[in-house]
């Protein structure tokens, strides 16, 4: 058996409700007096700091440059995917979803190029083990897209032309400003 | 004689259309008032050629999505009953507004010839008991609509709001029992031109005044009846999916949603019309028989005013009221949890019912030993 140590126990505090406490009614107005001070703070300075809401999507909510979201394929600096399919992410990837054909590559100086890579997102459960395991640093998931929408099956497996496709016009870190607000 | 039919026509027609307005406007208050409370925005997105009106276009897309849903049915509904209750949900928190004073009277013309146009429907003897026995029919829709939806959760719905009701139609009708003993009278128009006079010189008679207790019970014995928070045990938000009316869809709901909201405006016209002095406007005078109308201060003179302008006055009143009523019950709405079912059976028989019979006792001792 595993030693554990004692749980401290503290006095438990059961008093009986007073008498104002059982009609309600002051307790009822304590609770009307927090919810109108909340109510008419927001109708005067609707719009400022006090209301939470993000006009998604006009705003968005930063992402951390770390942060996993759709996989996108880096390039050399002629323009050809930097990926060797080496299968290094194909086999490190839990849930399977990386599918990858190797072609002979025209420069003889290197082995190999991926002739299909595929990631299938409905299987994706964005670990981003194949961003650790890539020697290469061909594969990242740092374009921080979040909004995966599609209207088949197809427009979630990802090929090569839309891996290759690129970096979001917002950049990987968005770090934004103080988060704008419609009224 | 065809003129008269042709006014009721028109208030008639007003009326109805200010009840729907009210109901749809109050999907918006509520998204938006709910929303100010809890530090948030609200919906703020439907817009008529880019201009978004605070979301107020937003009861407008509701009407719309509900009016192109599809009209589903469950397998096994009644074929005659499922149809029916929300038409029985709905119709009597209209019909109720028939009986409400909503404004003093129009006179035009001078002498013999004066023509009076009340600002109300009609007048019954009875008044405030029609209110009631129409408002009991609301409850045959909520029971016919857990029961004919075939479906374990709407029954269970159905018959808890069915017992709410009773239950809460037993201490609204005693409540409001003391404001007929102090006014001695069932009409509306009455009670709503006795609530003009001044006790003390200086305090409007309305009944909050003279039935405090009374005005308690009845805002919770019809906040429990128009099956809002705390009292929502029937629609069982989060519990019970939707309640009574989960099978429905489309413009049926539409029908059981908007219904609810007709019923809160019934519920604040009511309080309005018992205990917040209905259409009065304190120290404003509209004495019909003697034809003064005007402000009077407590002992100054009066100042006359044009008797139309008054009974607008009192109209506009009248809906201030209402309005502020409204602001209230949506304010308790989303500051309480929700009561426990047997809570609100203890409440309303062990509670509620013997108050309400202290609050006619006393009232009658009161009543005999200030005579």
């Amino acid at each position: 058996m595993i030693p554990t140590k004692p749980v401290p126990t503290e006095k438990r505090d059961d008093k009986q409700l007073t008498f104002a406490e059982r009609i309600y009614l002051p307790e009822i107005l304590r609770g009307l007096r927090i919810t109108l001070r909340h109510f008419f703070a927001n109708i005067f300075v609707w719009g400022q700091r006090q209301v939470v809401t993000i006009a998604y999507p006009e705003v968005k909510r930063a992402v951390s440059p770390r942060w996993r979201g759709r996989h996108r394929l880096t390039v050399r600096e002629d323009g050809t995917p930097r990926c060797t399919a080496c299968f290094l992410c194909s086999t490190a990837c839990p849930a399977r979803c990386i599918h990858i054909v190797a072609e002979e590559h025209p420069d003889p100086n290197i082995e190999k190029r991926p002739g299909r890579f595929e990631i299938d997102l409905l299987k994706c459960v964005f670990c981003g083990l194949c961003v650790e395991a890539c020697p290469c640093d061909a594969i990242r998931m740092d374009t921080g897209i979040f909004a995966l929408s599609g209207f088949s099956r197809q427009d979630f497996y990802l090929s090569l032309p839309k891996l290759l496709e690129g970096v979001p016009a917002e950049g990987p870190a968005s770090a934004g400003g103080p988060a704008k607000t419609r009224n | 004689m065809f003129n008269a039919v042709l006014i009721d026509l028109l208030k008639i027609g007003l009326v109805v259309a200010a009840l729907l307005q009210a109901a749809s406007i109050l999907t918006w208050v509520e998204r938006k008032q709910s929303a100010a409370m809890q530090d948030r925005i609200g919906p703020n997105r439907a817009d008529i050629l880019g201009l978004t009106v605070l979301g107020l276009f937003h009861p407008i897309a509701d009407g719309i999505k509900m009016l192109t849903k599809e009209d589903f049915r469950p397998r096994g509904a009644d074929p005659y009953l499922f149809p029916l209750a929300p038409v029985l949900a709905f119709a009597p928190a209209v019909i109720a507004f028939a009986v409400i004073p909503w404004g003093g009277t129009l006179r035009f013309g001078e002498g013999a010839e004066t023509w009076f146009v009340p600002l109300r429907i009609a007048d019954i003897n009875v008044g405030i008991l029609f209110i009631f026995a129409v408002v009991s029919i609301s409850v045959y829709g909520v029971v016919l609509a857990g029961w004919a939806s075939a479906n374990k959760w709407s029954l269970l719905g159905g018959l808890r709001a069915a017992s709410q009701m009773l239950s809460y139609e037993v201490s609204m009708g005693l409540s409001a029992m003391g404001i007929f003993m102090v006014f001695q009278s069932l009409r509306l128009s009455e009670i709503a031109a006795g609530q003009g006079e001044l006790m003390f010189g200086f305090i409007p008679k309305w009944g909050i005044f003279v039935q405090p207790l009374g005005f308690i019970l009845f805002m919770t014995a019809s906040i429990a009846e128009a099956k809002r928070v705390p009292f929502d045990i029937p629609e069982g938000e989060s519990e019970i999916v939707a309640g009574y009316f989960t099978e429905y869809s489309g413009m049926k709901f539409g029908m059981f949603f908007l219904g609810e909201f007709v019923e809160v405006v019934l519920a604040s016209a009511l309080i309005t019309t018992l205990f917040l002095g209905s259409y009065q406007i304190p120290f404003v005078v509209a004495d019909q028989a003697r034809n003064l109308y005007g402000l009077q201060l407590p002992g100054a003179e009066l100042w006359p005013w044009n008797a139309n302008l008054v009974a607008i006055l009192q109209a506009l009143a009248f809906v201030f009221k209402v309005c502020v009523m409204i602001f209230l019950l949506q304010t308790i709405r989303w500051t309480l949890p929700r009561f426990r079912y047997d809570q609100v059976m203890n409440l309303g028989w062990k509670m509620m019912f013997p108050l309400a019979l202290a609050n006619l006792l006393i009232t009658a001792f009161l009543i005999l030993a200030l005579s």
